[in-house]
């Protein structure tokens, strides 16, 4: 587990992250959630080692994260980079040779990446001739391809193709599932929602919530449900212990103390006709989000 | 549970040892790719290739430039003096009757000049059309007797030549390689690759790395040249190669391995400084300074022994100072020695002031930043 502790950075007098304190556990794949602005990429920088911060520590199960644990990182920086002129297969293995793979397993495993990725036709072109979006894949492979345990990822699904993402997705389950912590960043927060088993969010370099998924839409749910009726449903309003905060005709959204009281407006409606749906209310990770970093 | 990378699966265990990098094989790594990443550059290989024909041309060509103009002459001459005339000349041998048989043949253009006894019948008559054949007259004239002082001292053109000759070689190998190295720093800067980099080696490494491999290449380009200007020398039989420039050409080639690795460090160093390829002359144009004004001072003081003596001090211009006070032979034999020993010592000073810079400014982007800035900063 990579713990992120306490971790503050300070550029002169302005402050980038304060306090920023997390967790990536093993075998899940942890979405890093924040505005522009928010911290995340610095985030991963220090976790990287490739900046230091100004308070605080990256731990590995305890102890102080070590330059040999980093270089096993798979990493993608938030401004993707690779060799223009150079070929695709070619600059992936130098890269892993960085890494201390030698080079014909690290043939073998990027091509072995390319292929899956759709990209094994273009091995042996330069980068430049490739799409935005393939050149995304190449990216991605490059940070996969020295086995990796464990990943660290900016924005890996930015420009990919809806194809693309299952791929892509599906090669970094396959990471997970070997018990490697996974940890990227998005602004598709769909995609985040979908995926995820762990959530951080994070606003003006502080991180307003982290967990599960579940946790997160728990801490973060107001008990709220939706009732669809034929008849109106203005006498909801009357009731005790409960608050309506939107009203249409046959449908009203309400607050009530507890499931039992809702259950008392179930009741009722069907009393008073058709009842469409009556379903609790379940925030989208948007609304949470936007509710959490204001 | 230790923080080395442990297997968490087969399909991990193969031959990886995920574990950091060691310093010289990350930078070796790097010195590969800048290495075959030249190799594979068209340009680099077309520009070796017609400079090692240039200087090959001008070692073989350059004794029979003079004799490209006297050929074909034909002397005419009484068949009396014939074994006299083609002693003192390689020219074509025309035998006449007599002068005047002599004369007709150089003005129906048979013949260039001719040779007949004089009138008066103890010495020679010289005849030609418009211009007095030069090197006939010398040879068939008395010389006076003549005292020379230093009769193998160095022509002075020949001198100012091969100072333009050395000073050209390093000036503009370090130029071209050393904007070379500044490239390649601003390319990995640009494409932000220098952070995934970063992410597996050091700066330090990645910077050793880069100068290594530069200065391997461009070794090796400079000593291909020496090799070739040594092999046409011999080949030609050029006694100018042979005799005075070994010496030179053999100190030459350390000098400028060293001051190379030193002026490439400092192109790196600069050229982190910036994030995009048009602003590497604002950081790097003191460095070309560096290289321009000892090239100058080259071409200007070539024959100025003190002068010379001083810039051999300078790890600047010692690599051009030393092998042309070579070629004077007016150098004790520790002098070139402790020239090269003054370049070691700076050049590793100047690696660790350009390390220094280089891992401060990196990850820097945006406006390009001052050599002070990057010194004092802490990232």
């Amino acid at each position: 587990m990579i713990h992120v502790e306490h971790v503050s950075k300070t550029f002169g007098t302005h402050q980038v992250l304060g306090n920023v304190d997390f967790t990536i556990k093993p075998g899940l794949m942890t979405g890093f959630v924040g505005g522009n602005g928010a911290g995340k990429t610095t985030t991963m920088r220090i976790l990287l080692g490739v900046l230091d911060p100004s308070e605080g520590r990256v731990t590995v199960d305890g102890s102080p994260i070590t330059p040999a644990y980093r270089a096993g990182i798979g990493y993608m920086p938030e401004e993707r980079g690779l060799y223009p002129k150079m070929p695709v297969l070619e600059q992936i293995v130098y890269l892993a040779r960085l890494h201390g793979v030698s080079k014909p397993a690290a043939t073998a495993k990027a091509e072995e990446l390319l292929e899956r990725l759709g990209l094994g036709e273009r091995m042996k072109d330069p980068l430049e001739s490739l799409s935005l979006g393939n050149q995304q894949r190449a990216q991605i492979v490059a940070a996969l391809t020295h086995n990796p345990h464990a990943l660290v990822l900016d924005e890996p699904f930015s420009g990919l193709d809806p194809m693309a993402v299952e791929n892509t997705l599906e090669v970094l389950r396959d990471v997970a599932d070997t018990g490697a912590p996974v940890l990227f960043s998005s602004h598709q927060l769909d995609v985040v929602e979908r995926l995820c088993d762990e959530l951080v969010i994070i606003a003006d370099g502080e991180i307003r919530a982290a967990g599960s998924r579940q946790d997160i839409r728990d801490a973060n749910t107001v008990p709220a449900w939706d009732l669809h009726a034929d008849a109106d449903t203005g006498w909801v309003r009357g009731l005790t212990g409960i608050e309506v905060t939107e009203f249409d005709g046959g449908f009203v959204r309400f607050r009530a103390d507890s499931p039992q009281a809702a259950d008392t407006v179930l009741r009722q409606a069907i009393e008073r006709g058709t009842v469409h749906s009556f379903t609790p209310v379940r925030p989208h990770l948007t609304e949470i989000f936007q509710e959490v970093i204001r | 549970m230790s923080t080395t990378p442990a297997p968490a699966s087969a399909d991990r265990q193969v031959d990886y040892q995920t574990g950091r990098v060691g310093f010289w094989k990350a930078a070796s790594i790097v010195a590969g790719r800048e290495i075959s990443v030249k190799l594979r550059s068209k340009a680099f290989v077309i520009a070796t290739v017609i400079m090692l024909a240039f200087v090959i041309a001008a070692i073989i060509l350059a004794p029979r430039l003079g004799g490209l103009f006297d050929q074909g002459g034909t002397v005419a001459t009484t068949g009396d003096l014939s074994s006299v005339v083609s002693e003192v000349t390689d020219d074509e041998i025309m035998e006449v009757a007599d002068a005047q048989a002599a004369r007709d043949a150089i003005a129906a253009g048979d013949a260039d000049s001719a040779v007949v006894a004089s009138e008066d019948g103890d010495g020679f008559l010289v005849i030609a059309e418009r211009e007095m054949p030069q090197s006939l007259v010398e040879a068939l004239s008395v010389a006076p007797e003549v005292e020379l002082l230093d009769p193998n001292a160095p022509n002075p053109f020949l001198a100012m030549f091969i100072a333009l000759g050395f000073g050209v070689v390093w000036f503009s190998s370090a130029l071209t390689f050393g904007n070379q190295t500044a490239n390649s720093v601003v390319e990995e800067k640009q494409t932000r690759i220098v952070e995934m980099l970063l992410a597996s080696v050091s700066a330090k490494a990645l910077l050793t790395g880069k100068v290594m491999g530069s200065s391997i290449i461009a070794i090796a380009q400079v000593t291909l040249i020496g090799i070739a200007a040594v092999i046409g020398g011999v080949a030609s039989g050029n006694q100018i190669v042979l005799d005075g420039l070994a010496e030179p050409i053999l100190w030459f080639i350390p000098l400028f391995a060293v001051g190379f690795v030193m002026i490439s460090a400092l192109y790196a160093a600069g050229a982190s400084l910036v994030s995009r390829t048009e602003d590497i002359p604002s950081t790097t144009q003191p460095i070309t300074w560096l290289l321009t004004l000892p090239y100058m001072a080259i071409v200007l003081f070539f024959s100025n022994q003190t002068a010379l003596q001083v810039m051999s001090y300078i790890p600047f211009s010692a690599p051009v100072a030393v092998p042309v006070r070579l070629f004077y032979g007016t150098t004790e034999w520790w002098e070139p020695v402790l020239s090269l020993a003054i370049m070691i010592v700076t050049t590793g000073l100047l690696i660790l002031f350009s390390a220094k810079v280089y891992e401060r400014a990196l990850l820097r982007t945006g406006k390009a930043l001052k050599w002070k800035e990057a010194l004092s900063s802490k990232s």
